[in-house]
């Protein structure tokens, strides 16, 4: 299995259309995360999806070169990310709630729309997603 | 539909069980990827199937029709499905290096574990 | 709050574990920290426990039976405090045990999260929360059985995983028929909901599938043949946590069901569970007569061990459920240790091969004493405490006429004897062979563990009283589940 592979000729079409989808791509996780809780969205699939934007890159250019972007490496995000969502439950049990209990800010702010703990534990989930993606996805591309 | 439901859940169980049980490391794969998706189809169709009446209070109303979809069902799914899509790039990667390691895809050649390995020769595959 | 914090401290832990990926000194460290706090945060559960009898926490304080309860009663507890222990020990004796490269791909991330998905599946109130943690569980032990690379890893895995992912296959098919049954998944209102139901032919169907999913995960006899050909592949270390752990998990999973949801066909599923448990323990102790392989012979008896359990919740009395407790945590504990032992074993003497080890008895009799106590307590001689454990299943087995059974179960024990006895003339009692390497020095990290868990299994064996007390107490919980219902619902109607 470790045949060396046949060099092909890059296309330029990936590399040019990726430099447009990314960033579109990458917005668009964001607002999927941030209308997640009452619509359709949320955490999980606005990490994926920025996963996978991020992926196109490491396609389009090579594994190396979205290292290379990346501010953080996969498995601190994944961390991080662990560590967001349980500190969201916990912000209850230091109000003398149950763990995990949503609580809300009560007026909402604009384009965020209304803050609470839940968006945090998202944001959490949204870390640990394109951290766990990437690491898997990296890993295997670069094997 | 229920009935269709059923019968597809059952489908997918009885082909996923016959991919499980054959020797090649790939079709094991497939028959597990199987197994999940028959799993998730008789998960779905442990709820009652409502169809059109989402679990919504109307505006105005303090309760919910008398009659609406279960949604836990498919928050399970959901959840059932976040897990195997974990579990299937673990097992993915772990075949892969199994192949690597043994050279083979059978499970006849992956006996160290229960028998000496007397050939540790790559590539020897055994007689059929 | 405090019952969250066996599943969050774990959790909090891994994921700082995974920043400091780089730096594994500071893992290790963290790794005994938790886990010596593990150990005090579930000793002070089940001290609080045993005073109220059963704690719950609705998770976002969503109501049950709508939101996902956390329950944990004496049983848990107690488990709960003894999988910390062997947490501790085992990471203590890890420090040396675990090499370098391990630690460097993520050794310490996967146990804190293995820790996490133990603690979650026993002390969740919830079957699908439970698939969850049984999930979580599997995943890192899935990594830690392949860490490594080698062949024999590599080939371990595919077997373990493939039969458990079987096993969580059949489990899930398990809760969706009984969601459609019932239409809830929160055990306590299962309990409520299950006998109101004029479906019993149905609930035995999903029983029967509960006790193949759990048979499997607990390895029980016929489904147990992942565990020999995948138990011996890791470093001890990690066999010594899975033989503590896992397998437990799952007769956890098996004594929950089977007393708070099916019991409505005992004569039927109980009979079952007897069968499998005279089966279990045969097959297991059979197995390990064959082998001459420290660890593959110590994984033989796991399963063997399995059995007894399972006796216990077979026979469905308050004295065979609070001898099957107490008879867990003693094998727990002393499997455990025995596994360190035949690590420190394959440190002297630099193989696990019984047939090329001997003469350790005039070299390390320290080593020699610490394999012989926890060997014969396996074996269940007076007055160490598996003795009490099988006199108490062997006393609940004659007094509901299983004769057969306690019969088998005593054969066993015999056997247990023999390949004990085994073991010991041959790494031990007989002179060294010629080629024999020579004996290396041995590192307190992995002595001093294995002495405090021996220390520990002995004192339950020693002092029965306190254990018997709480176990029989666990056991009464179980027999009356409606403490466990009220406390879940409390005033929901």
């Amino acid at each position: 299995m470790n045949k060396p592979r046949r060099v092909l000729q890059r296309s330029m079409m990936l590399p040019v259309a990726t430099r447009y989808l990314m960033p579109l791509l990458l917005l668009f996780s964001v607002f999927l995360l941030l209308r997640g809780h009452n619509e359709v969205g949320g955490g999980f699939i606005g990490g994926l999806v920025a996963a996978s934007a991020l992926m196109l890159y490491a396609i389009a250019e090579s594994p190396a070169a979205l290292r290379a972007l990346l501010p953080v490496a996969p498995r601190p995000l994944v961390g991080a990310g662990l560590l967001l969502a349980l500190l969201s439950g916990l912000v209850a049990v230091a109000s003398g709630k149950p763990f995990m209990t949503g609580l809300w800010i009560k007026t909402p702010l604009p384009v965020l729309g209304k803050l609470g703990t839940p968006l945090l534990f998202d944001v959490g989930v949204y870390f640990l997603v394109i951290g766990i993606v990437l690491w898997i996805l990296l890993t295997l591309a670069e094997d | 539909m229920t009935l269709l439901l059923a019968i597809a859940a059952g489908v997918l169980f009885a082909a996923g069980i016959y991919m499980v049980l054959r020797r090649s490391l790939l079709k094991i794969l497939i028959g597990l990827l199987l197994l999940g998706y028959a799993v998730n189809l008789l998960l779905f169709n442990s709820a009652v199937l409502v169809p059109g009446r989402p679990p919504l209070i109307p505006a105005g109303q303090d309760q919910p029709p008398a009659v609406y979809a279960d949604p836990l069902a498919q928050a399970l799914i959901l959840t059932a499905i976040v897990i195997s899509f974990g579990v299937t790039a673990f097992v993915v990667v772990l075949f892969r290096k199994a192949y690597a390691v043994v050279d083979s895809d059978d499970l006849n050649d992956m006996r160290c574990t229960d028998l000496p390995c007397l050939d540790e020769l790559p590539g020897k595959r055994s007689e059929q | 709050m405090t019952i969250v914090l066996p599943i969050l401290l774990p959790m909090g832990m891994g994921a700082l574990s995974l920043l400091l990926w780089k730096r594994p000194l500071a893992q290790r460290v963290l790794a005994v920290v938790s886990c010596a706090a593990l150990v005090g945060v579930n000793a002070w559960l089940l001290m609080d426990v045993q005073q109220v009898g059963v704690r719950v926490v609705q998770i976002g304080n969503w109501l049950a039976p709508f939101g996902i309860s956390l329950v944990v009663d004496v049983l848990s507890a107690l488990l709960l405090l003894t999988v910390a222990v062997i947490a501790l020990v085992v990471t203590l004796y890890g420090q040396v045990g675990i090499d370098e490269g391990r630690v460097r791909s993520g050794y310490y991330p996967l146990l804190h999260f293995l820790l996490m998905g133990v603690n979650g599946a026993l002390s969740t109130g919830d079957l699908f929360n439970l698939y969850v943690w049984f999930e979580v569980l599997l995943m890192a032990s899935f990594v830690l059985i392949a860490l490594g690379g080698g062949r024999e890893n590599i080939e371990g895995a595919v077997k373990y995983v493939v039969l458990n992912l079987l096993a969580s296959t059949l489990f899930l098919s398990g809760v969706g028929l009984l969601y459609n049954l019932a239409g809830t998944l929160n055990m306590a209102d299962l309990a409520r909901q299950l006998p109101t139901l004029q479906a019993l032919n149905q609930v035995t169907l999903v029983a029967i599938l509960f006790l193949i999913a759990f048979g499997i995960k607990a390895a029980a006899f016929p489904l147990f043949f992942w565990l020999p050909a995948s138990y011996h592949t890791p470093p001890v270390t990690v066999t010594a946590l899975f033989s503590g752990l896992l397998t437990k998990v799952g007769v956890y999973a098996l004594l929950r069901t089977f007393t708070l949801l099916f019991v409505q066909d005992v004569a039927f599923t109980h009979t079952v569970l007897l069968v499998m448990a005279g089966a279990t323990m045969v097959s297991g102790v059979l197995g390990a007569a064959a082998q001459t392989d420290f660890r593959r012979l110590l994984s033989f008896h796991i399963i063997s061990q399995i059995g007894y359990p399972l006796m216990g919740l077979g026979l469905f009395t308050q004295a065979s459920l609070a001898a099957a407790i107490y008879f867990l945590v003693h094998v727990m504990l002393a499997k455990t240790a025995l596994f360190l032992v035949a690590g420190m074993v394959e440190r002297l003497q630099g193989t696990f091969d019984l047939k090329k080890l001997g003469g350790l008895y005039t070299r390390r009799l320290d080593v020699a004493v610490l394999f012989l106590l926890p060997a014969l307590s396996l074996a269940g001689l007076p007055p160490l405490s598996g003795f009490f454990a099988k006199l108490g299943l062997v006393k609940a087995g004659l007094a509901q006429g299983q004769g057969v059974l306690v019969f088998v179960s005593l054969a066993v024990s015999l056997m247990t004897l023999y390949s004990m006895t085994k073991v010991w003339n041959e790494a031990f009692w007989k002179e060294s062979p010629a080629q024999l390497m020579p004996t290396r020095s041995l590192s307190p990290w992995l002595w001093l563990p294995t002495a405090a868990l021996v220390l520990l299994s002995l004192w339950i064996g020693l002092l029965p009283g306190p254990l018997f007390a709480l176990a029989n107490q666990a056991a009464e919980l179980l027999l009356h589940p409606e403490l466990y219902v009220r406390a879940v619902l409390g005033g929901v109607p």
